[in-house]
């Protein structure tokens, strides 16, 4: 379904993830976090840029992995993203929610 | 002469191991099947242990009687595999050389993953009944338990079987109502995930028993530890859920072997290409099972169907064809919903599942997605099925290895 966010008409599945990285943009990502009661520091953008370059590396992504990034580690990530973080992180980061559910 | 090996004998190993000794040219070609263990488990049987429903006899039997003859059995672990040299180490020190590797060591609970789960509860307030010695401890507790609150928890996926925990939550409900103190049981589902299920429409279904069965369910839960002094487990977000009884399915890990080897990913599960089921690092490795990254559920039905299209992608390599892309991540697995009845549940990669009849459209006789009293017959049956048909590689009739769509309400 399409849905107009920060201004701009973007495709979302129903659960509001971008069906399109193309249309994602920092402006997107901004109203998406307000969405989701929170506001970006610059480390919310450095675990986002993180799991962008996991997404266009097709990596697989879990909260094990974050965890063991280097960038954050768990419980910080749940600081920064309080409810269902990898969930909400990905979908502030315009990408595919992720497959650990099979 | 050429030797194709297999690393481990578990269902994926044993039932290679029967395909290609009647496909492959004995003249030429070796087979070696490689596993420490003396025993082979049926282990869709872990999840009636707890309740007496399985006696633990009923699920073992020696690993040696599905080994088809003129396939060599080693007997001893393996240390690791130097995918470079084409060799295998085993724990005595002694290599093995392949020509073809199938790696097929499953996948294993490593409780240790997560702090106190092993403290000193664990074996009193704290089980899991996804090893054999877990299930008859469990067993054991229950026999006496006085009721109070009961947690059934997944630690993260992937998991084996993924329905499992559910099915423990939903035969604890029955278990608790025939023993006449369900009132005093007060039963928790805790998952990582966002619902009952991976899938939507699964757990819409899902969801609707839980209620009617009286389950708590709480979601997005990450443990962080269990708290063995207050008897409570602690996620990362800072929530809490209190127990009497904690039946926790820990982190599930590939095996150590792999790690070892530097062929896995962070959870020891090898790179597997999802198609094709060849290793993504050594063309002469392919991995079946368990032990694949690949996003499909960890189930036996799963191996059943990979093993018929490794068994072709085998012989083609071998002649030096191209690899068909066919495997499609079909599963096909009953839920044990309780009270003598159960669910059946088909689906791959592309395809959630549905409602719908199976195997035959149509007719069925079994009925996806939806209770029934034959579908619970129908897992009962499984057993036979596994241990005369399914690990000798012999075909089930009406059941491809690739999902049809026919017979399924999509839309």
């Amino acid at each position: 379904m399409d849905k107009i966010i920060a201004g701009k008409n973007v495709t979302v599945t129903d659960e509001g993830f971008l069906k399109d990285f193309g249309q994602w943009d920092k402006d997107i990502a901004d109203a998406l976090a307000v969405e989701n009661q929170i506001v970006l520091t610059p480390r919310h953008w450095e675990v986002i840029t993180y799991i962008q370059n996991e997404f266009k590396n097709d990596v697989p992504l879990s909260i094990r992995k974050i965890g063991k990034s280097g960038i954050v580690d768990i419980k910080e990530f749940y600081q920064l993203f309080p409810v269902a973080p990898l969930k909400t992180a990905t979908k502030i980061a315009g990408i595919p929610k992720p497959v650990s559910c099979i | 002469m050429k030797r194709l090996v297999i690393l481990g004998a578990g269902t994926g190993g044993t039932i290679m191991a029967n395909h290609l000794k009647k496909e492959l040219d004995d003249k030429n070609w070796g087979i070696t099947i490689v596993d420490g263990r003396k025993q082979h488990y049926y282990q869709p049987g872990f999840l009636f242990i707890p309740f007496d429903q399985y006696k633990p006899e009923e699920v073992v039997k020696p690993i040696q009687q599905f080994i088809p003859k003129g396939v060599d059995f080693v007997n001893i672990a393996v240390e690791k595999i130097n995918a470079a040299e084409h060799q295998i180490v085993l724990a005595n020190g002694n290599t093995l050389l392949y020509d073809i590797l199938i790696i097929a060591t499953g996948s294993e609970i490593s409780p240790d993953e997560t702090e106190g789960m092993q403290g000193g509860e664990w074996g009193k307030s704290v089980f899991t009944f996804y090893d054999f010695e877990g299930a008859i401890a469990l067993r054991d507790k229950l026999k006496n338990w006085q009721g109070g609150k009961l947690v059934v928890h997944i630690t993260e996926m992937p998991i084996k079987c993924p329905v499992a925990p559910l099915e423990f939550a939903f035969l604890a409900d029955s278990f608790f109502k025939e023993k006449g103190m369900r009132e005093k049981v007060d039963i928790t589902y805790v998952t990582p995930l966002s619902g009952a299920f991976t899938k939507p429409k699964t757990t819409e279904t899902l969801n609707y028993l839980l209620k009617e069965k009286n389950i708590n369910i709480e979601t997005d839960f990450a443990i962080e530890s269990v708290d063995n002094d207050n008897k409570q487990i602690l996620d990362y977000g800072g929530k809490s859920v209190p127990f009497d009884l904690l039946v926790t399915i820990p982190t599930n890990k590939g095996s150590q072997v792999i790690e070892n080897s530097g062929l896995g990913d962070e959870l020891n599960f090898v790179p597997t290409d999802k198609a094709t089921l060849q290793s993504k690092m050594h063309p002469d490795i392919f991995v079946i099972g368990d032990a694949t990254n690949v996003p499909t559920s960890k189930a036996g039905s799963v191996v059943h169907f990979e093993a018929e299209i490794l068994t072709e992608n085998i012989l083609s390599y071998i002649k030096g064809q191209k690899l068909a892309e066919e495997f499609d991540g079909h599963a096909n697995c009953f839920i044990e919903t309780g009270d003598g009845k159960a669910l059946l549940i088909d689906f791959n990669y592309d395809h959630e599942p549905v409602t719908g009849t199976f195997p035959i459209a149509g007719i069925g006789p079994l009925k996806l997605l939806k209770e029934s009293r034959f579908n619970h017959f129908g897992k009962l049956a499984f057993k036979w099925v596994y241990w005369n048909m399914l690990l000798k590689a012999r075909p089930i009739p009406f059941v491809k290895a690739k999902m049809s769509i026919a017979g399924k309400d999509y839309n």
